[in-house]
């Protein structure tokens, strides 16, 4: 069962194109990486998704529905987006970072707001820092609160940008322990990470992106093993 | 100086100053969501006054004063989708001559339907005369109104964008528009909704001052450079400062009487103008940190 399904996409910043032509799907459950240098286009893949940019052609299908125009109804059918650099709501409390987070929920379920207490047990350092602002906490715990926010909406898909930068290994690996604890707990993910290793080694498949085009696929494990990808992006060749 | 001469003088200073303070908690609110000053806030006192002067004619005074500022809140909500919505992240003078260019355009406009006469509308209890003694000086029911109302204001907006989900949406708009989006939440209405509900409070500051400070179709741009003085004395964005140096302006103001002529008083509010931004540009309460993220 496809819970992505993304169709010759391209898009552009202006006169430059970005994406050219990118399709790749994601199956339901699954945990989905997308490699690639800076500047191929991936958080620019994410915004497409996500409809902070509007794609120039292409075909964007979540869970059986052409996703809409706008970013807010995107939310709303069960995608969200945790964007690279936090983007947390730095004047306002943790605790209404996480409100914020349920708002498409709370319009249709009063009672949404009580998924706090499951973002809480998720990040309890979360809960210790209910009534602090936003904008004081640590790196790391805006990386937690941005993808407990993100969770507060129940999302179906759930795509993280770079979740790891600029955080110390251990807190890093605590983010993806979370990561899979989501998909455990019926989350899809669409991962970019900088990382790719330790993204790769969580991941069910991957994708290879460069200047804007997929230029290798398959599961996570073959990937790890492909020189190419180890030589790119992994940072060695095992037995040179 | 008396006791009865200070209370006359301090109730003055508070009343002008509460007005400020609307005025300038208008700019912030339009502020706080866009990024924008918006220049014709002025306007919006002056078309609230002007209407409810228009519409007492045919009804009671409160449906009056209720329907202009229903009126001017759908004014100030349809400037944003006709001139505001469609632009791009526009510049900060391209927005200032904008937002000018409105404010000449709603004022002409005024001129055009309510001509050059100085109107006001009835005090609300009794008349010109009549008054309250407070520390042995007259103390016009008016100014009570004007405290009370405008404070009601302050408060319900404090409580407004502290605890209810459309203030905290407003709110996580200011912070991060972005992520705002990514929350689900339609920026773009509300962005019109901060343009009617900043249109809106002006139309009620308008109506209780009218009877005071009578209403002609060009008291905005006094207003809102007024208003703009204390949106900088307290500090780009921060209501409960605009109160705090509104009251503070007002009082100032009232005061000077003592050392200049009545004539001079305009000059004052601008000199503080001018000092604040050579002295402390982030503002009395805004800290010099923050000032340097803001591109104004």
């Amino acid at each position: 069962m496809r819970m992505l399904k993304i169709k010759n996409l391209t898009a552009a910043y202006g006169r430059v194109r970005v994406l050219k032509g990118i399709s790749l799907h994601v199956n339901k459950g699954e945990i989905v990486c997308l490699i690639g240098a800076n500047g191929a286009g991936k958080t620019t893949l994410l915004s497409s998704i996500s409809g902070l940019l509007r794609p120039l052609t292409g075909e964007i299908i979540l869970n059986g529905t052409l996703i809409p125009r706008r970013a807010d109804k995107i939310v709303a059918l069960g995608c969200s987006l945790v964007p690279e650099g936090r983007q947390v709501f730095a004047p306002m409390t943790v605790r209404e970072n996480l409100i914020l987070g349920a708002y498409v929920q709370y319009r249709k379920d009063k009672k949404a707001l009580a998924g706090i207490e499951t973002v809480y047990d998720l990040f309890p350092v979360l809960r210790e820092r209910a009534e602090q602002l936003a904008g004081t906490l640590s790196g790391g715990e805006q990386q937690m609160l941005a993808m407990g926010r993100a969770l507060m909406a129940k999302p179906k898909l759930i795509m993280l940008d770079e979740p790891s930068t600029g955080l110390a290994p251990l807190i890093v690996k605590n983010i993806f322990k979370i990561i899979q604890r989501m998909r455990t707990a019926g989350a899809t993910v669409l991962l970019i990470e900088q990382n790719a290793r330790a993204a790769l080694k969580i991941a069910d498949r991957g994708y290879v992106i460069e200047t804007g085009k997929i230029i290798l696929q398959g599961p996570a494990s073959d990937l790890l093993n492909n020189r190419d990808v180890q030589r790119a992006y992994l940072g060695r060749v095992k037995g040179e | 100086m008396s006791l009865q001469l200070f209370t006359q003088y301090l109730f003055s200073g508070i009343t002008y100053g509460i007005l400020y303070a609307i005025v300038a908690i208008g700019f912030n609110i339009i502020y706080n969501t866009t990024g924008i000053i918006n220049f014709a806030q002025g306007e919006f006192v002056m078309l609230g006054g002007m209407c409810a002067i228009s519409l007492h004619e045919y009804m009671p005074l409160p449906a009056a004063i209720l329907l202009a500022v229903i009126i001017t809140g759908i004014i100030g909500g349809l400037i944003e989708i006709i001139f505001i919505r469609w632009l791009d992240s526009p510049s900060v003078l391209r927005m200032i001559i904008i937002t000018i260019g409105l404010s000449i355009l709603i004022r002409e406009a005024a001129l055009f339907v309510w001509g050059e006469s100085v109107r006001s509308l009835p005090y609300f209890n009794g008349d010109a005369v009549t008054s309250v003694q407070i520390f042995g000086a007259n103390i016009s029911p008016q100014v009570l109104w004007v405290i009370g109302v405008c404070s009601v204001i302050v408060v319900g907006l404090s409580l407004f964008f502290q605890f209810t989900y459309a203030g905290r949406e407003m709110r996580a708009c200011a912070a991060n528009r972005t992520a705002a989006t990514l929350c689900g939440i339609n920026t773009r209405s509300k962005i019109t909704w901060s343009f009617m509900l900043s249109a809106g409070i002006g139309a009620v500051a308008g109506c209780v001052m009218s009877p005071i400070t009578y209403t002609q179709y060009d008291i905005g741009p006094g207003l809102a450079i007024k208003g703009f003085t204390v949106v900088i004395l307290g500090g780009l964005g921060n209501s409960m400062a605009a109160v705090a140096a509104g009251l503070l302006l007002g009082i100032v103001e009232s005061f000077s009487i003592i050392v200049v002529p009545m004539a001079y008083q305009e000059v004052i509010s601008i000199a503080i103008l001018l000092i604040v931004l050579f002295v402390r540009p982030h503002g009395l309460f805004g800290s010099s940190e923050t000032a340097c993220l803001q591109d104004f």
